[in-house]
């Protein structure tokens, strides 16, 4: 299969596979992220998640087009306005569906999934019905626009380097709120012992309701990412449901680490598997990969023994 | 020990409480008003058209009555039934795909005698997997046989290794996707995104004619009210009250000296052979089998049925399935968008509202008085000491 | 209460009798590093009852996790008739003969006291054995025996769910009880009982020792005098004192750490 290529034609290929690779990781970091939060520490199952994400990326269009149209002189800037009103929108639907829905169902897992995948398809009937069944795509500002020349064969896409850049960010503001900050140790004492956690004066309905608004709030700033290198339709969402929950799981759910650790390696395998085979066995054999670890080892990558 | 039993108690009275029937009188009722309908009623009701739709839905009420077995009774949620009633479905389409691509039927293609999908794609020699899909018994055998062995892998791996609530679920939707894109990325093996289509004959008989469809139509209430008894029987079994006192205290059925794991498998199994010969039987009665019967939104709709009908019935089941369905079709014909606005909706209101279904709502407001002379049999000790906090 | 007959003679009190029917020896376990058991042996006779005491988190559930399977051993073995148990699968531990009761009533709250027991009946314990169990006479006969004997006859077809706490917990003793162990494991059997039905209970362990050993965990020091031959206690994992109840009462370092309080 290398037998074409010569050895510079190959280095090249791969740094390139790796930095597209890389692209797809930020992505996927990015909502897995939120998922981490929602599932890795409330254990709440939502299915609707991609749904707040694509809320996220139709937040960016309307910047984007609102921009465009009324602010010319600012449209260079509009992509951070978007994605801040991206966090605001999602976040608070997901407090609100928190209040709603989700809180009724933490003792039913199984069932709260259930709900939250009709709750994904009414929200995917909202966006057919807003924003039409069509793909819609941003226009991004001139300087986001073009390449970055690295070597004679090797360039990589502007707007990649940003989607890193942004996906970096977020990933060390919440590690920051989670391990480091008194909200992040609310969080933790209401996982690990929600009657204690009360007792101690911890408003945790409170918390509950911010840390699921956080999750979707995160997920709105990844939708914001994602139009950067992809367009947004109302069913985009359920397309990377399936990966993102394999990619907290695999990482073990409770480890920010593994999330990150987990999203690395599945996006390099899937992106250089894609160079040399189609894109959808590539997948297959990425996801299949991933299966099998977990059917032998469940705990994920990372997790502590901790006594039953 | 010494101890006689007859001293303290009459025999008869005691066999008469503790009997176990495979039904009981109002479970006779059900079953004998369920047949009525599919086998009298709606095929005096219904033209030859919507009949042959009641049929198609009738093939997802296998899938709806193995969830009740997996779910309803064994707490094993699986995302991934699609799977299962893809398997059955495309094991009967390769069989009648292969029989409708006769070399005489196929000469005008290249390589005449393989399905035309595979011509299209370059493909010379039939696959080694279509291979066993030229024998209708051997086809009969591997619709029950390959959901049952993949199940069993499935189950096996994961239920030893205590893996079970959302994490069975998560992994098996992964499996309904990754089948998916398997299906449409090998379009010269599968037929790809359109499945397998354009199927004529079963040994020699014309499965498209109108009389046709009305006898695959009896098979299929037949083979459904088969799998309504043989479910029955298992949920009357011990196995049954395993399965329930599982998805109670797991570690009490293991500490009574049960493998868990097994228990679970078999529950998994036998939901996934239900859902195959459902699949099995929908390519009989449509005519085609294609990937959009595999994936996770189908997968996940077929929770719904069982949800909708109560997860712990399994007349409830078919009932959920018809009436889910039938409303899906009134629906999409009349205003296509505010289905998946009522999906959706049906999904939550199930799960706040009756988390019993139909079932739940029969058993709440037509038979209350059961309920209340259950709670007047407590004994007044239950309600006058108050349940102690058990110490850590 | 009966003290006379609760205080059998107390048989292979000496150290080097052959026959054990449990014989733990340097039993340790770590969670990430932490030893809840650490270097713990006893030995337990055939029908002896022994009460295991000591203080919150002094590791005594985790001991009996070890014996049924719950929980692996990092070292040390467990023996039961001779026969290894560290090696085995819980469900194989219980076939060998060896009974648990959880701390908390473990009941099947959606089935009824009969099926509860029935559940419990050693016979069909395959996947196709219990598709083909059935109910006869022999199976009848030995629930409404052990039903009699945990108070709980008139409540065959109730509900689990609607009993009191205390008919629970004697409800899961009956369950142990059709699975006729011959070591029999109790978690804390009183706890959250009320006065009369905890003398109940020590009448009920009284009449279940014959023919097997019985090893509980209770903190009730009242009910541990009432039915202990011996008594063992752990502290912080360890083995602290070991013997009659008098003698452990009389041991200063169990007063420290315990009986002090």
């Amino acid at each position: 299969m290398f037998g074409d290529y010569s050895l510079a034609d190959l280095s090249a290929i791969f740094a390139m596979q790796g930095f597209a690779g890389l692209i797809l990781f930020s992505v996927y970091l990015l909502m897995a992220l939120g998922l981490a939060i929602i599932f890795g520490q409330m254990g709440v199952i939502n299915m609707a998640h991609g749904e707040f994400m694509i809320l996220g990326a139709y937040v960016t269009y309307l910047c984007s087009t609102f921009f465009q149209t009324y602010l010319p002189g600012l449209f260079a800037a509009y992509f951070f306005v978007a994605m801040a009103l991206a966090f605001l929108a999602s976040g608070a639907l997901g407090m609100l569906v928190e209040w709603s829905l989700i809180r009724h169902l933490y003792k039913r897992p199984l069932d709260t999934l259930l709900a939250t995948w009709g709750l994904s398809l009414i929200l995917q009937q909202t966006y057919r019905t807003v924003f039409g069944a069509r793909e819609v795509g941003v226009e991004l500002p001139s300087w986001l626009i073009g390449s970055v020349q690295v070597t004679d064969t090797i360039e990589v896409p502007i707007n990649g380097i940003f989607v890193m850049a942004v996906t970096t960010l977020i990933t060390l503001g919440v590690a920051a709120l989670m391990y480091r900050s008194r909200f992040g140790a609310q969080v933790r004492a209401v996982v690990q012992n929600r009657a204690m956690a009360g007792a101690v004066g911890i408003d945790t309905e409170k918390v509950d309701r911010l840390t699921f608004g956080l999750g979707c709030g995160i997920a709105g700033i990844a939708g914001s990412a994602f139009t950067m290198v992809g367009s947004t339709g109302p069913t985009s969402g359920q397309l990377y449901i399936v990966d993102t929950f394999l990619i907290v799981v695999f990482g073990g759910a409770a480890s920010l680490l593994g999330t990150i650790a987990s999203a690395f390696s599945i996006s390099q395998t899937q992106s250089t598997l894609e160079f040399f085979l189609s894109g959808s066995t590539a997948k297959v054999i990425t996801l299949l990969a991933v299966v099998g670890i977990l059917m032998l080892r469940p705990q994920g990558l990372f997790t502590l023994k901790v006594r039953r | 020990m010494e101890h006689t039993p007859m001293a303290h108690r009459p025999a008869a009275v005691a066999a008469g409480v503790h009997d176990n029937p495979f039904m009981k009188p109002m479970e006779w009722v059900s079953l004998a008003l369920l047949a009525a309908v599919i086998l009298v009623v709606l095929p005096i009701l219904l033209d030859a058209f919507r009949l042959n739709l009641v049929g198609k839905y009738l093939t997802y009420a296998f899938v709806a009555l193995g969830l009740v077995i997996c779910w309803g009774f064994g707490g094993i949620l699986s995302l991934g039934q699609g799977c299962f009633f893809g398997l059955g479905g495309y094991c009967m389409a390769m069989y009648l795909k292969l029989e409708a691509s006769s070399v005489e039927n196929t000469k005008i293609q290249s390589t005449p005698g393989i399905p035309d999908f595979m011509d299209w794609n370059q493909i010379t020699e039939l696959p080694w997997i279509w291979k066993p899909f030229q024998s209708l018994p051997l086809t009969l055998f591997l619709v029950v046989a390959l959901p049952a062995f993949f199940a069993f892998v499935i189950g096996t791996a994961m239920f030893r290794r205590r893996v079970g609530g959302t994490y069975f679920a998560i992994i098996t939707q992964a499996i309904a996707a990754i089948l998916t894109i398997l299906i449409v990325g090998q379009q010269g093996y599968t037929g790809g995104i359109n499945g397998i289509t354009d199927l004529r004959t079963l040994n020699g008989w014309d499965i498209r004619t109108d009389s046709a469809h009305n006898i695959l139509y009896f098979v299929n209430g037949g083979l459904l009210i088969g799998c309504i008894l043989f479910a029955q029987y298992v949920k009357k079994s011990k196995l049954g009250r395993i399965l329930v006192a599982m998805r109670d205290k797991e570690d009490r059925v293991r500490f009574s000296g049960y493998q868990v794991a097994s228990f679970k498998t078999f529950a998994f199994c036998m939901a996934a052979v239900f859902a195959a010969i459902g699949g099995a039987m929908f390519t009989l009665q449509v005519g085609f089998m294609s990937p959009s019967f595999v994936g996770i939104v189908p997968s996940i709709e077929m929770v719904i049925y069982a949800a909708v009908g109560g997860r712990l019935s399994l007349f409830g089941a078919v009932w959920g399935t018809l009436l889910v369905n039938w409303a899906k079709t009134s629906f999409s014909e009349s205003f296509p968008e505010l289905w998946l606005f009522g999906l959706g909706a049906l999904f939550i209101a199930v799960v706040l509202a009756f988390p019993n279904g139909l079932a739940g709502i029969y058993r709440t407001y037509v038979e209350p008085r059961l309920t209340r002379k259950v709670k007047a049999l407590a004994p007044a000790e239950a309600r006058a000491l108050p349940h102690g906090t058990p110490a850590e | 209460m009966n003290a006379a007959m609760l205080h059998a003679p107390l048989i292979g009190e000496s150290p080097d009798a052959p026959k054990f029917l449990l014989a733990v020896e340097s039993l340790t376990v770590s969670f990430d590093g932490f030893k809840a058991v650490n270097d713990v042996s006893f030995y337990v006779d055939p029908n002896e009852i022994r009460v295991i005491i000591g203080p919150n988190g002094a590791g005594k559930t985790t001991v009996l996790d070890l014996i049924c399977g719950r929980t692996k051993a990092s070292t040390g073995s467990i023996k039961y008739k001779g026969q290894e148990l560290t090696k085995l699968s819980e469900s194989a531990i219980v076939q060998a003969g060896v009974g648990r009761k959880f701390q908390t009533p473990s009941i099947y709250d959606d089935l009824s006291v009969f099926e509860n027991l029935e559940i419990s009946f050693p016979r069909g314990r395959s996947v196709f054995g219990a598709l083909t169990f059935k109910r006869d006479a022999e199976v009848r006969d030995r629930i409404e025996e052990v039903a009699s004997m945990i108070f709980l006859k008139d409540q065959l077809t109730e509900r689990a769910e609607f009993l009191s706490h205390g008919q629970k917990q004697w409800l899961e003793i009956g369950m142990l009880l059709i699975q006729d162990p011959e070591l029999l494991m109790l978690d804390e059997p009183v706890a959250g009982m009320s006065v009369g039905e905890r003398i109940k209970t020590a009448e009920l362990l009284n009449q279940i020792i014959v023919g097997r050993s019985v090893l509980v965990i209770e903190h009730d020091m009242k009910f541990v005098e009432d039915i202990a031959h011996r008594v063992t206690v752990l502290h912080q994992g360890k083995v602290l004192s070991e013997g009659s109840m008098e003698r452990v009462k009389n041991d200063p370092k169990v007063i420290e750490v315990y009986l002090g309080h």
